[in-house]
C-alpha cells in the first residue's frame, strides 16, 4: 500500500453499491412472477432446483438491472429519482458496473442451464439480451412506445419458470407473459404521468412528454381492455379453477375502474395525482393477486 | 492513517468478506444441486 493518502472519488465501490446496481425493489416482482410460473407449472422440481430456478431469475435480472444502470448512467444523472444511483452520484466507475453485469449475466444464464434445463436459459438469456439491447440501448431513448415493446422483458420470468419444471413452453405460460406484456403500459404510464417532469429534464420520450397528457391517459385504458381479457382466459379455457377466476373477475374490474378514472379524466394531474397513483400501487397489487392466485389455483388441482 | 485510507481498507475488507461468504454458498448450491441432479 502506498503511503500517499487516497483521493476520496479513487475509494472501491461498497458492496452496497454493486447490489443497488441489481435494482433490488424491480426484482421483487420479476422473483414473485417467476415463482408462480415455476408453482403453476404441471411438473415440480425438487426445492433446490426450484430454488435455483429463483435465484437464477434474480440474478439474469439483477444482471439486466446493472447493464441497464451501466448504460443509462448519464440521464440517471439528470432525473431525481435515479441520481443517488452508485455511477450517477460518483460512487463507482463505469467498468466495474459493466464487468459485474456481463458476469452475472453469464453465471445465471449457465447456472440455470446446469440446473435445469437449456430451454429455460436460453428463455432467461433472451430476458437479458431484451432488456438490456431492444429496451435499453434501442427504444428508450427514440420511442415513446419504449415500454410497450421494452415490457416484454419483465414478462418473460413465468416462462423462465414454468420451462424449468417443465422443459416446454404451452399455453399458459405464454398467456402470463401477454398479462405481464399487457399490464405494464398501464403501469409505467400512470408512474410517468406523475413523475412526468423527471422524464422531460432527461429527454426520455415517454408518452406523456412526447404525446401529452391526454394521449396517455386514453392509452392506459385502452391498454386496460386487452389486459383484462386476458387476465380472463385462463379461467376462460379451462386453465385455471374458481380461485383465480374469482379474483381475476374483481380484480380486474377493480383495475378496469381505476384505469377508466385516469383515462377518463379531461383535466391535467390534479394536485398530488391521487387517481394516477391509485392506479399506480393497484397495478403492483393486482399482479401479485393474480399471480399468486394462480399458482394458488394450479396447485390445489394438481 | 487519514480518513480516505481508513475507509479504503474498511470497503476492501468489507468487499472481501462478502465475497468469501458468497463464493462459499455458491460452492454450497453447487453440491446440493448435483446431489439433487442425482437422484431426480
Amino acid at each position: 500500500m502506498t503511503d500517499a493518502a487516497i483521493p476520496a472519488q479513487e475509494l472501491p465501490a461498497d458492496w452496497r453499491d454493486f447490489l443497488a446496481l441489481t435494482k433490488p425493489r424491480v426484482m421483487s416482482l420479476v422473483v414473485f412472477t417467476g415463482l408462480c410460473g415455476l408453482l403453476a407449472a404441471p411438473a415440480s422440481l425438487p426445492l433446490v432446483l426450484g430454488f435455483t430456478t429463483v435465484l437464477c431469475i434474480a440474478l439474469g435480472a439483477g444482471a439486466a438491472g446493472a447493464l441497464n444502470q451501466w448504460y443509462e448512467a448519464d440521464i440517471d444523472a439528470l432525473m431525481k429519482r435515479t441520481a443517488g444511483r452508485p455511477l450517477p452520484a460518483g460512487r463507482m466507475d463505469r467498468q466495474s458496473a459493466l464487468h459485474f453485469g456481463v458476469g452475472l449475466s453469464f453465471l445465471s444464464v449457465i447456472l440455470l442451464g446446469l440446473a435445469t434445463n437449456w430451454l429455460a436459459a436460453a428463455v432467461l438469456t433472451g430476458s437479458i439480451l431484451f432488456y438490456v439491447m431492444i429496451y435499453t440501448v434501442w427504444l428508450k431513448r427514440r420511442t415513446p412506445q419504449n415500454i410497450v415493446i421494452g415490457g416484454a422483458a419483465g414478462a418473460f420470468p413465468p416462462v423462465i419458470g414454468w420451462a424449468a419444471a417443465t422443459g416446454d413452453i404451452t399455453l399458459l405460460p405464454v398467456l402470463m407473459f401477454a398479462l405481464i406484456f399487457l399490464w405494464t403500459p398501464p403501469h409505467f404510464w400512470a408512474l410517468a404521468l406523475f413523475i412526468e417532469s423527471d422524464y422531460a429534464r432527461a429527454g426520455v420520450p415517454m408518452m406523456p412528454v412526447v404525446a401529452g397528457e391526454r394521449t396517455t391517459r386514453v392509452q392506459i385504458f385502452l391498454y386496460t381492455l386487452p389486459m383484462v381479457v386476458c387476465a380472463l382466459v385462463p379461467w376462460g379455457l379451462g386453465l385455471a379453477g374458481a380461485i383465480y377466476g374469482v379474483v381475476a373477475l374483481i380484480g380486474s374490474l377493480i383495475f378496469l375502474g381505476f384505469s377508466a378514472q385516469v383515462g377518463l379524466m379531461r383535466t391535467q394531474v390534479a394536485e398530488g395525482a391521487k387517481a394516477e397513483r391509485r392506479l399506480f400501487y393497484y397495478s403492483i397489487f393486482y399482479l401479485f393477486a393474480l399471480f399468486l392466485a394462480l399458482a394458488t389455483d394450479r396447485m390445489m388441482a394438481a | 492513517m487519514t480518513e480516505p485510507d481508513a475507509e479504503f481498507h474498511r470497503r476492501r475488507k468489507s468487499r472481501a468478506l462478502v465475497t468469501a461468504v458468497l463464493l462459499g454458498a455458491f460452492v454450497l448450491l453447487i453440491f446440493f444441486i448435483s446431489i439433487a441432479k442425482m437422484q431426480h
